[in-house]
């Protein structure tokens, strides 16, 4: 059986085919649900994709987290199916506390939008599996927000539970430990700022990103 | 009663403020010199009915705490006036 991924739409997303297109390209199944609806209905994991949710008013991810979908998402994470946000959807997860900190404006005030090398500093979460530590991955970041802070002690279970699992080689934007993504404490919620699913044919410059989407794949307990 | 509101929200001391920063360091290139410590936030504005100030305080703090602010980075002082008050004034 292939793993079904369900990848969220809120008014304003706007990475929801081109993520479903590269998981497809992977061997799985992807599904855009709608963010009105209550029920996630047969996937086997979550993506939250970029784009402006609700037009990134008050706070990116502020508006989205009280989307209908949401209760649902959080469930299932909570239940410890996969659930992976990109960019904005990483916002909205740390907006719904399914992940710890929260993102800032970059550093330097600009919009960035071009090629980042990201280091895997974990292996030992449903994004990364697939993946080695060490491996430096090429991979485009595309925000305003991606600032990532947190309050020290935050910070410290963050190291302790190695709950970082991408750094940025060469900080682009600010984020505090040089994070680009970081999971929950069950390791089946992961959270990056940097867009997986433009970095997964080479026809769009790198494919390195395909190892974090087989991740997601692989991390799914398909029933045989 | 109704009650004018003025929700004052501001990063916590410590977490980085890049906006504010910006801001600092603009300053003196424009030749205002002597100003230090900056830090940008937002006001939202709204009215409240409710049935005393306290209640009308409560709702305040229980929605900063749930959607205005980000309680990881941000708080909220509030400020209150009965709406009457604005009026006569």
């Amino acid at each position: 059986m292939t793993a079904k991924v369900g990848v969220v739409r809120f008014p304003g997303t706007n990475c929801e085919f081109d993520t479903v297109e590269a998981i497809e390209a992977l061997g799985g199944a992807g599904e855009v649900l709608w963010h009105g609806d209550a029920a996630l209905g047969d996937v086997d994991a979550v993506v939250i994709p970029g784009g402006f949710a609700h037009g990134d008013y008050l706070r990116p991810g502020a508006i989205a987290r009280f989307s209908p979908i949401m209760t649902a998402v959080i469930d299932a994470a909570n239940s410890g199916m996969p659930v992976v946000g990109i960019c904005n959807g990483f916002q909205v997860l740390t907006e719904a506390g399914l992940l710890p900190g929260a993102l800032q404006k970059n550093a330097g005030l600009k919009f960035l939008n071009d090629w980042q090398i990201l280091r895997v500093e974990s292996t030992n979460s449903v994004l990364t599996s697939a993946a080695s530590t060490g491996d430096e991955l090429n991979v485009p970041i595309n925000h305003f927000e991606g600032n990532y802070t947190c309050s020290p002690e935050t910070l410290a279970e963050l190291q302790a539970n190695e709950q970082i699992v991408l750094t940025y080689v060469g900080n682009p934007n600010g984020s505090i430990a040089d994070i680009a993504g970081v999971c929950n404490e069950g390791r089946n919620v992961v959270g990056l700022m940097p867009h997986p699913e433009r970095a997964s044919n080479a026809l769009l410059g790198s494919t390195d990103g395909n190892v974090l989407l087989q991740s997601i794949l692989d991390s799914v307990t398909v029933p045989a | 009663m109704l009650f004018h509101a003025v929700l004052d929200i501001q990063l916590h001391p410590g977490i980085a403020d890049p906006q504010g920063s910006t801001i600092e360091r603009a300053l003196p290139t424009l030749g205002f010199d002597g100003m230090s410590n900056v830090r940008s936030g937002k006001s939202i504005h709204l009215d409240i009915e409710a049935h005393d100030a306290g209640a009308a305080e409560a709702q305040l703090h229980e929605v900063c705490e749930k959607f205005l602010t980000n309680p990881v980075i941000e708080g909220a002082s509030i400020t209150m006036v009965e709406a009457a008050t604005v009026q006569a004034g």
